[in-house]
């Protein structure tokens, strides 16, 4: 049974370490859908939050692999229901004044913020969980997408408790 | 105090109770070896004839000690020529440090002259690789990448250090050799489980590998053996792990493998597998694997758990810790009916066993073995003779079989029987193919100038026997570039690096040979003629499940 799984993966900051996680996934073929990566709240580590599909043995397997590297301090699988999972999406559609009261409508329903606005273009901002970012795409095929960008998601547990523990 | 960092680099593998490096000099490793020069008293280094002899040297050196090996390089080619060596003893999770130098700091990135990205192309082949940036972080450095080769799953660690951090001056205090991180035990709980599986079972046997032989577990293993009452396997990475006549042994399992191992290990109702993968050469097709059999996992890499075949209980830690908690839990048992079995199957193999006359290969190898001390370590190359070796070899000690398993690297033998013999201290053995021989034959070389007693058993059956046998049982005997009918005078060549040598072509001529080759002082080649159609059996196809094992030719 193949399914997405999210995993957390705290790692050293230092220059090379991004290339030696994802060299890894590239050697053993783990098809990683989406990676994030940015600093935490301490200078020495950064934070890797991957999106990847495949079977219970295929998790088991990533993580056992992530383990053996020297960089990975911790990791932590994040399902949907203990954490918060969110993404960022710019989005440009055309500026046309036929279909812009649509446009407007769409955008006030899902939260998308206006970030810039020219005679022959929109752009909007919005923020949220991978399927709401994907409907509202969707919504905007409609009225001509010029181009997006997505962030990919980010992760955190909900509550107190955190990526660190006292052991590995 | 303050030193160089290319004399920190030499004082910290001091330290470290390195005793011996293996190495090739150039320009931008230039200090390090003018470091070596200073301290040539206390840090022998051993010149080879090749970068990839060095590497496996220094593989040898650590699979036959059980201690770290070193190898020194260059920058650009001579770290380029690391990468099989490297490869081989990943693959074989031997721990090996290995040491390059680069172009300064400065012009890391700028395609200098003889800048090569060396991390990045042993990323993948190395448990861990370091540039160096500053020389305040050298010594710490080394000490880490030594405690990283050795711990859990040992293997290959790499330093490259740019030149300006061999030039600049740094703190050194010296500091005690570095210990494994602290050894993982499997949770208690997964060891009670295993334990009544193993309890249960009317039908046990024990499959271990290289793993065994690297946590040093061979005396528990036994023991488990003898209170399960189980017959004993191993992979090809386990050959001289435990010796090679204990009774409980049946040998190697795999492609090759000893008919009645493999066919016991397939009957079994238990397999307690220790330190060893369920790699594809060995269970052939995974779905008819030992479909009757629930399997105990004990391994110290997590990752190998359940990544081919599912065990029913999968526990990580080390082999050594993690039995000394099984053992108590495991009831003493007998098993007549499986024993007799055994013995059966054990009795379908003698009839099988190749005992023609005349100049055969396992003939060869039992000529062989009749010369072989208690310590001698015998390396191999690859290809039919490996194999031959594998299967026919008698080993008293551990750590004595010095072989290329994961990689199978042809060349490896040279610089492998070179490492191992310093190492042991003792003369050394490599069985090699005319073909590998070809690959490494330029260590002659380092053998001859450094006095090291060496005897050369060269199979040569004028072709890449283990390809042509590939070619004659699955492409209709096209033997597409492996006849090697060269004209090389192996006797004159060994004799012209200084060696000595003879060509044998009975085992009456071989004996001796062999007598006048333990007792030459230095290297001594003899070349034994082997007839080209000689097959390595039995034979389980590639894929193929037991039922398939070729036995013997016209099956
Ligand atoms: C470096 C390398 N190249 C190619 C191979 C593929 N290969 C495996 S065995 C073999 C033939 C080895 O010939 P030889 O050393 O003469 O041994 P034989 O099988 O004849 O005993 C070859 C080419 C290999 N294992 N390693
Ligand atoms: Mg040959």
């Amino acid at each position: 049974m193949n399914g997405n799984f999210t995993i957390a993966i705290l790692v050293e900051n230092n220059f090379g370490v991004l290339n030696r996680v994802t060299s890894m996934f590239r050697r053993r073929r783990f098809n990683i859908k989406c990676l994030t990566v940015s600093e935490t709240e301490s200078a020495e580590y950064s934070r890797i939050t991957i999106i990847a599909e495949g079977s219970k043995a295929d998790k088991k397997q990533l993580i056992d692999q992530l383990y053996k590297l020297p960089v990975v301090t911790a990791i932590k699988e994040l399902s949907d229901s203990v954490a918060v999972t969110s993404e960022l999406l710019l989005i440009k559609v055309k500026n046309d004044p036929e279909t812009r009261p649509l446009v407007r409508d769409a955008a006030e329903a899902f939260g998308a913020k206006t970030v810039d606005y020219t005679r022959e273009s929109v752009m909007m901002q919005m923020t949220g969980g991978t399927h709401r970012v994907d409907a509202f795409i969707d919504l905007m095929r409609d009225y001509g997408i010029i181009e997006i960008c997505r962030t990919g998601v980010v992760s955190l547990e909900r509550g107190s408790s955190t990526i660190r523990k006292e052991e590995m | 105090m303050k030193l160089s960092g290319a004399d920190i680099i030499v004082r910290t593998l001091i330290e470290q109770k390195c005793d011996v490096v293996f190495g090739y000099p150039g320009g931008q490793i230039l200090n390090v070896y003018d470091s070596l020069y200073k301290y040539q008293n206390e840090l022998r280094h051993v010149l080879t004839a090749h970068e990839q002899g060095a590497a496996h040297a220094a593989d040898g050196y650590a699979r036959a000690t059980g201690k770290v090996g070193v190898v020194i390089a260059t920058s650009g080619p001579g770290a380029t020529n690391l990468v099989t060596g490297i490869a081989t003893a990943y693959l074989d999770s031997v721990p090996l440090v290995a040491i390059t130098g680069n172009v300064p700091n400065a012009q890391l990135g700028s395609d200098s002259f003889q800048e090569i990205d060396i991390t990045g192309i042993t990323l993948p082949i190395t448990k861990h690789n370091y540039i160096v940036g500053d020389v305040s972080e050298l010594a710490d450095t080394i000490r880490e990448a030594f405690r990283l080769a050795m711990s859990d799953r040992p293997g290959p660690v790499l330093i490259d250090v740019p030149k300006d951090v061999q030039i600049a001056v740094g703190d050194y205090e010296p500091a005690e050799p570095v210990q494994p991180y602290e050894k993982i035990q499997a949770k208690d709980i997964r060891i009670e489980q295993a334990a009544s599986c193993i309890n249960s079972s009317e039908r046990p046997f024990v499959y271990f590998g290289g793993g065994l032989v690297s946590s040093g577990a061979a005396e528990e293993m036994l023991e488990l053996a003898e209170l399960t009452d189980a017959p004993i396997g191993c992979s090809l990475m386990g050959i001289s792990g435990v010796p090679t006549d204990h009774p409980r042994f049946l040998g190697m399992q795999g492609m090759h493998g000893h008919y009645a191992s493999s066919m016991a290990m397939h009957r079994a109702d238990c397999i307690i597998a220790l330190g060893v993968r369920f790699n594809d050469r060995v269970t052939g097709d995974r779905t008819k694997f030992a479909t009757g059999a629930k399997i105990v996992h004990i391994d110290v890499d997590g990752a190998e758990l359940a990544k081919t075949v599912t065990p029913a209980h999968a526990l990580r830690g080390d082999l050594k810790k993690t039995l000394t908690k099984l053992l108590p839990l495991i009831e003493k048992k007998s098993h007549p009916d499986w024993q007799k079995k055994v013995a059966e199957l054990r009795r379908e193999e003698a009839q099988t066993l190749d005992n023609r006359d005349g100049m055969t290969p396992r003939r060869a190898i039992m000529t062989l073995n009749s010369h072989l001390g208690e310590n001698t370590p015998v390396a191999t190359d690859v290809g039919q003779h490996q194999m031959w070796a594998a299967q026919n070899l008698n080993f008293k000690r551990c750590r004595r079989f010095i072989t290329s398993g994961g990689l199978g690297t042809m060349g490896f033998g040279m610089g492998g029987a070179i490492g191992a013999g310093i190492g042991v201290g003792e003369r050394a053995v490599l069985v090699t193919g005319d073909g590998s021989f070809g690959m490494c034959l330029n260590e002659l070389a380092t053998a001859v100038s450094n006095n090291i007693p060496l005897v050369i058993l060269l199979m040569n059956n004028g072709v890449l026997g283990m390809v042509r046998q590939w070619q004659t049982l699955f492409f209709d005997k096209h033997y597409s570039n492996t006849i090697l009918d060269r004209k090389t005078d192996f006797v004159a060549l060994a004799k012209a690096f200084g060696a000595d040598g003879e060509r044998v072509e009975t085992p009456e001529e071989l004996d001796a040979a062999l007598t006048r080759a333990f007792a030459f002082e230095g290297t001594y080649l003899v070349e034994c003629m082997i007839d080209k159609d000689e097959f390595v059996l039995p034979m389980l196809p590639p894929g193929g499940s037991m039922d398939d094992m070729i036995v013997k030719v016209g099956d």
